[in-house]
């Protein structure tokens, strides 16, 4: 079984971008045996009110059940934990915030509320380091890329907060795997999209270093083409056992609503 | 089916990497994995180590190209290399280009010593089309502004240059490499002789359809660079987009036509 943590619906602000819809992103998860995925409304990000799509995003994985919702969560906004309540209430998967696109401090007090709260209701929190490489962003896109110290404060903030991180590379992990107690990096799981395979070997390196059980399958898809992510995988030399703990095992045991 | 990356890279002992050997080992792996059958490797000089790699000296290029020399003799059925240059240094640029070539070397790497429409690259073109070589140029794709570390060039600064050069083959380097592809596919259409290698760790959503419109799936050819898991990526979303006679124009054929004859063993 293979489970993307990483994926978005919807129109991309800053780039025209194919495959954004219900139908397309199904078609690729079938093309690459992707079995199930954890999908975010991507233009919501970007709304004064990100929790606007989340109601499109329930209606959308009600009818698909490959897709499970990961709704936004703006902790800024006076509604916030009705938006919690609700996405517990829909079964999510996880909650997102991503403070960069939502012009909060990334470990400030809104977003360490919303952190004990997540921890409280049994629910992941999830973000983004980035979702465009630097290097490539449209003038207009000045958002703050999520930094390790951010993840490392969270991560403390809350005793029983588990943390998704998607997007990280191979240095940001190690900044906050080997910045935190075990106990803490062990409530936080990376998805591999973003980290280096061969010749670099990054991902490989991390599997040695911070174990098989800290990271999960993400694409990042549609904004990247998936294949790569099974193709990384495909070039590490993993048993059956860990690539099954990597594509779904972790998720399955770690990260399930509690 | 043949498989040629016209854009790696091997790192020589006297690099800054002291996990050189192991980064070579990798790579000749993870390419027997993916089914490569010809690396195309360049080697910038001691990439950083007792020169810029992006400004390598004279002693730098001379080391980095019988280092890439000697891994073609030590893979004979695996490895080819370009000659590395600085245009900076004109008269050893065209000798160097010459050298390499009678070693065996099939094609010219620029990689970002001087601006790709720059004067002094003229005399490296004209010895690549004496000798029937292609160019692999390093691309910052939409530069906005200088960078650290190099004299990058995007893609109208190199169609400026294929423009003076109408014979010769340009490969316009890791269209997902950095930088913004938009910029680059927007000017490149009418430059016949230039192609675009896809190599580079950005896999973005659109971004083969983009350039097969942009150019033709024969000027497009495959390429890992840095990142091996996203050259495969990409060859794998290739196999499910193009009919299987385009994706072989893509995985080898176009590289063939442009290097010279007898270049790689299906010739």
């Amino acid at each position: 079984m293979r489970i993307d943590v990483n994926t978005f619906l919807g129109a991309y602000p800053y780039a025209r971008v194919p495959g954004t819809s219900p139908a397309a992103l199904l078609a690729a998860m079938s093309r690459v045996a992707i079995d199930e995925a954890w999908v975010t409304h991507l233009p919501g990000l970007f709304w004064r009110d990100p929790t606007e799509g989340n109601s499109w995003l329930y209606d959308t994985c009600r009818a698909s059940p490959q897709l499970q919702p990961v709704p936004a969560v703006h902790p800024g906004l006076a509604h916030w934990q009705d938006v919690l309540n609700e996405a517990v209430e829909h079964r999510a998967a996880a909650v997102r915030c991503d403070p960069g696109c939502f012009g909060l401090e990334p470990a400030g007090p809104e977003l360490r509320v919303l952190a004990a709260s997540c921890a409280a209701v049994g629910l992941p929190l999830m973000m983004a380091v980035r979702l465009e490489d630097g290097r490539q962003r449209h003038p207009n896109d000045v958002t703050p890329e999520l930094q390790p110290a951010a993840v490392r404060a969270l991560i403390r903030s809350d005793a029983d907060l588990r943390l998704v991180v998607t997007h990280a590379d191979r240095a940001f992990v190690e900044e906050v795997h080997f910045g935190s107690t075990p106990a803490e990096a062990g409530r936080i799981w990376w998805d591999i999209c973003w980290i280096w395979g061969p010749p670099e070997d990054h991902l490989a390196i991390l599997v040695e270093t911070v174990g098989v059980e800290r990271f999960v399958f993400g694409t990042g898809q549609p904004l990247r083409i998936p294949e790569t992510s099974v193709a990384k995988l495909d070039l590490l030399d993993l048993s059956p056992e860990q690539r099954a703990r990597v594509e779904s095992g972790n998720v399955l045991d770690a990260l399930r609503p509690r | 089916m043949m498989l040629i990356d016209v854009h790696a890279h091997f790192f020589p002992e006297r690099s800054l990497r002291a996990d050189w050997r192991a980064y070579n080992a990798s790579r000749l792996k993870a390419g027997e994995r993916i089914g490569v059958t010809m690396h195309v490797t360049s080697t910038l000089g001691t990439f950083g180590r007792t020169s810029p790699t992006y400004f390598p000296s004279r002693a730098d290029i001379v080391y980095g190209n019988d280092f890439s020399l000697a891994l073609e003799r030590q893979h004979p059925d695996r490895i080819r290399g370009y000659a590395c240059v600085n245009p900076n240094y004109t008269d050893h640029a065209v000798a160097e280009v010459a050298r390499c070539r009678a070693a065996g070397m099939i094609g010219i790497k620029l990689a970002a010593s001087r601006r790709a429409n720059d004067p002094l690259l003229d005399p490296v073109c004209e010895v690549a089309q004496k000798h029937g070589l292609p160019i692999l140029h390093h691309i910052w794709q939409g530069r906005r502004r200088d960078w650290p570390g190099q004299e990058a060039s995007d893609g109208v600064e190199l169609c400026q240059l294929a423009r003076r050069h109408p014979d010769v083959s340009f490969i316009l380097a890791h269209i997902g490499g950095g930088g913004d592809w938009r910029h680059t596919l927007a000017v490149v259409g009418p430059y016949r002789n230039v192609y675009l290698d896809l190599s580079g760790s950005g896999v973005d959503g659109g971004m083969l359809e983009a350039c097969c419109k942009a150019v033709g799936v024969h000027r497009l050819m495959w390429g890992s660079d840095m990142t091996m898991e996203t050259g495969w990526g990409k060859l794998r979303y290739l196999e499910h987009l193009l009919p299987a006679a385009e994706l072989e124009s893509v995985a080898w054929k176009n590289a063939v036509r442009i290097f010279p004859p007898g270049s790689f063993p299906s010739d």
